[in-house]
């Protein structure tokens, strides 16, 4: 597998020490082995601060919020509870609409989430509604080569008996037949 | 008066999708094995290690740092661990560097590898977590979206990417340490390979690679004796390091201003006003192909919107007069926490002239460029043949 090729080393310097191997070389009834799969699993508890204990609340709801920085105005989603632009906490809570605007995306071809999804499937950045940043989702019901820069979509959620305090309640995003968002309005979003 | 700094000793191992005959201890004493005997020392002329590594998830070793200490002959002496996602170890060279050049220590060890055969990046990537939106495409997913937002910003044409692998894959079958050789690559088997995240083919994307790469820097003195012996040390006339929150509104991912700034920086720190003719070779990390117009652009060595053009006017190519990554760069060997130090290391082997069949002829000033995260993390030096 390796093919390193030799060093030539300089006179007189000592180098990589010769290792007695024939202890090693002296077993040869068993099966070598050189890779060992050992499936890990960690359980721990999420303790999520205020402002995403705010998000993670109200998308159990069904609703987006976002907090918004007091120096830029610029509005954050999922709320982190400080700028990372100015520093400063983010008290201001912003209700978000449920619907978005690709900025950019990508159409997947390999399948990324253990046959969880046909390809091919499109991974785009989505501008929520009263947002200023743009967060990933799955966009759906809409052919992978029809997906555009600008497009309007609506966000598809679980049903209500299943909805917790996760992302994952909206399961992805759709179409909403709304006229395209112009590219210049995007601009500052990519 | 800060030391001057010189790189007087590289050593590198093969790069190979499961490396398997040794372990990761094993790994990394082949590379500062090489290091030190190119340097014509041995562990007891090092008075400090620095090693990075990011993140420890990706191979499932907590604190590598704790248990490489003998490993790496580091026992008793002081050992420094850098964490800097994808530029770690372009970070790494530069701590080093700085405990060498504010005199502390007169020569160090450093130290970056990655061995993907024993971890799951891509598992590393994705994990699960219920306050944060799902990546459901992994790396490539993320930065899809930026090089599609970059092409509908400059108008290139829609081969830039096949160019820039093609050029790279075939620069690497001059290296031998490079992990992908692949004789029968052509513009059409690039072009034909599969569309992973449109706009990125397969072979637009960087392997999974084992591999480490080991430098041994030294003060002034020590480069000026490793020069009267005859072995050209590659000087360091600058680094710079920058980053900019990952997750901020407004932010620019295409072109990202740590990028922009770092490499200002580096610059004016090196006195080149004209980076474009100033600088022989240059090795920039560059993991998905589209990336090196866009850090042509970024850093400065072309205008907004026009990267593209010296990909395609064979600028970046090794007879060109800008030669990027010469060894086959980040798209043709990629263990990850090694990555950034190849490019820094590369860069240095070509001012030292001892880039074999790689050698950019009369290279006597190059830049080593790394990047990481959320494309937030940058890290860049300067090395020339001459002393600053």
């Amino acid at each position: 597998m390796s093919d390193s090729a030799p060093i030539e080393l300089p006179e007189g310097l000592w180098s990589q020490p010769a290792v007695d191997t024939s202890a090693v070389d002296s077993i040869t009834d068993v099966e070598s082995v050189q890779l060992i799969t050992t499936p890990a699993k960690f359980v721990y508890d999420y303790t999520p601060g205020v402002a995403r204990t705010r998000f993670l609340r109200a998308i159990e709801q069904k609703r987006l919020v976002g907090q918004r920085c007091p120096e830029t105005q610029k509005v954050y989603i999922p709320p982190a509870g400080v700028s990372p632009v100015s520093g400063l906490p983010t008290l201001e809570e912003v209700e978000l609409g449920l619907d978005g605007t690709v900025v950019s995306y990508c159409i997947v071809n390999l399948d990324f989430t253990g046959n969880a999804q046909e390809i091919p499937y499109v991974s785009a950045l989505i501008l929520v509604d009263g947002s200023d940043i743009p967060i990933y989702g799955l966009v759906r019901e809409i052919a992978p080569e029809d997906v555009h820069f600008g497009l309007r979509l609506k966000s598809v959620w679980v049903e209500p008996e299943e909805m917790t305090t996760s992302f994952e309640n909206i399961k992805w995003w759709a179409p909403n037949g709304e006229p395209d968002v112009p590219k210049s309005e995007l601009a500052d979003y990519v | 008066m800060a030391e001057r700094v010189a790189v007087v000793g590289i050593g590198q191992t093969k790069y190979t999708a499961t490396r398997g005959d040794v372990s990761l201890p094993g790994l990394l004493r082949e590379a500062a094995f090489r290091a030190l005997e190119d340097a014509h020392m041995t562990f007891d002329d090092i008075d400090c290690v620095v090693v990075g590594k990011a993140p420890d998830f990706f191979e499932g070793v907590m604190v590598p740092e704790y248990s490489l200490v003998s490993a790496l002959g580091a026992v008793g002496k002081p050992i420094f661990r850098v964490h800097t996602a994808g530029s770690v170890s372009g970070s790494t060279a530069i701590v080093a560097s700085q405990l060498v050049e504010g005199g502390i220590h007169g020569t160090v060890l450093t130290i970056g590898w990655e061995m993907q055969s024993c971890s799951e990046a891509m598992w590393a990537l994705s994990v699960t977590m219920p306050f944060q939106q799902q990546l459901v495409a992994g790396a490539g997913g993320y930065f899809a979206p930026y090089i599609r937002q970059y092409i509908a910003r400059s108008g290139a044409p829609d081969d830039t990417g096949i160019l820039v692998a093609l050029k790279d894959r075939q620069n690497a079958l001059l290296n031998p340490y490079a992990h992908l050789h692949e004789h029968d690559i052509t513009y059409e088997s690039v072009r034909d390979s599969i569309m992973l995240w449109d706009p990125i083919r397969y072979s637009e994307t960087c392997p999974s690679s084992d591999g480490a790469f080991a430098m041994v820097m030294t003060n002034e003195a020590g480069g000026d004796a490793a020069a009267a012996e005859g072995r050209q040390p590659a000087w360091i006339h600058a680094t710079a390091m920058r980053s900019e929150p990952a997750l901020a509104a407004g932010r620019d991912q295409v072109s990202p201003q740590a990028g922009k700034d770092c490499a200002a920086s580096v610059f004016k720190q090196a006195g080149i006003t004209n980076p474009r003719k100033e600088i022989d070779v240059a090795e920039v990390y560059v993991p998905f192909s589209w990336y090196e117009p866009m850090w042509l652009e970024n850093l400065g060595f072309a205008e907004e919107g026009t990267g593209w053009q010296l990909t395609h006017d064979g600028v970046t190519a090794r007879d060109g007069d800008l030669p990027f990554n010469p060894s086959g760069g980040v798209l043709s060997s990629n263990p990850i926490g090694a990555s950034g130090m190849i490019r820094f290391g590369e860069a240095a082997l070509q001012v030292r002239g001892m880039a074999g069949d790689r050698q950019i002829d009369g290279a006597r000033k190059a830049l080593g460029h790394a990047y990481g995260g959320a494309a937030q993390f940058y890290s860049m030096w300067v090395v020339g043949s001459d002393k600053p």
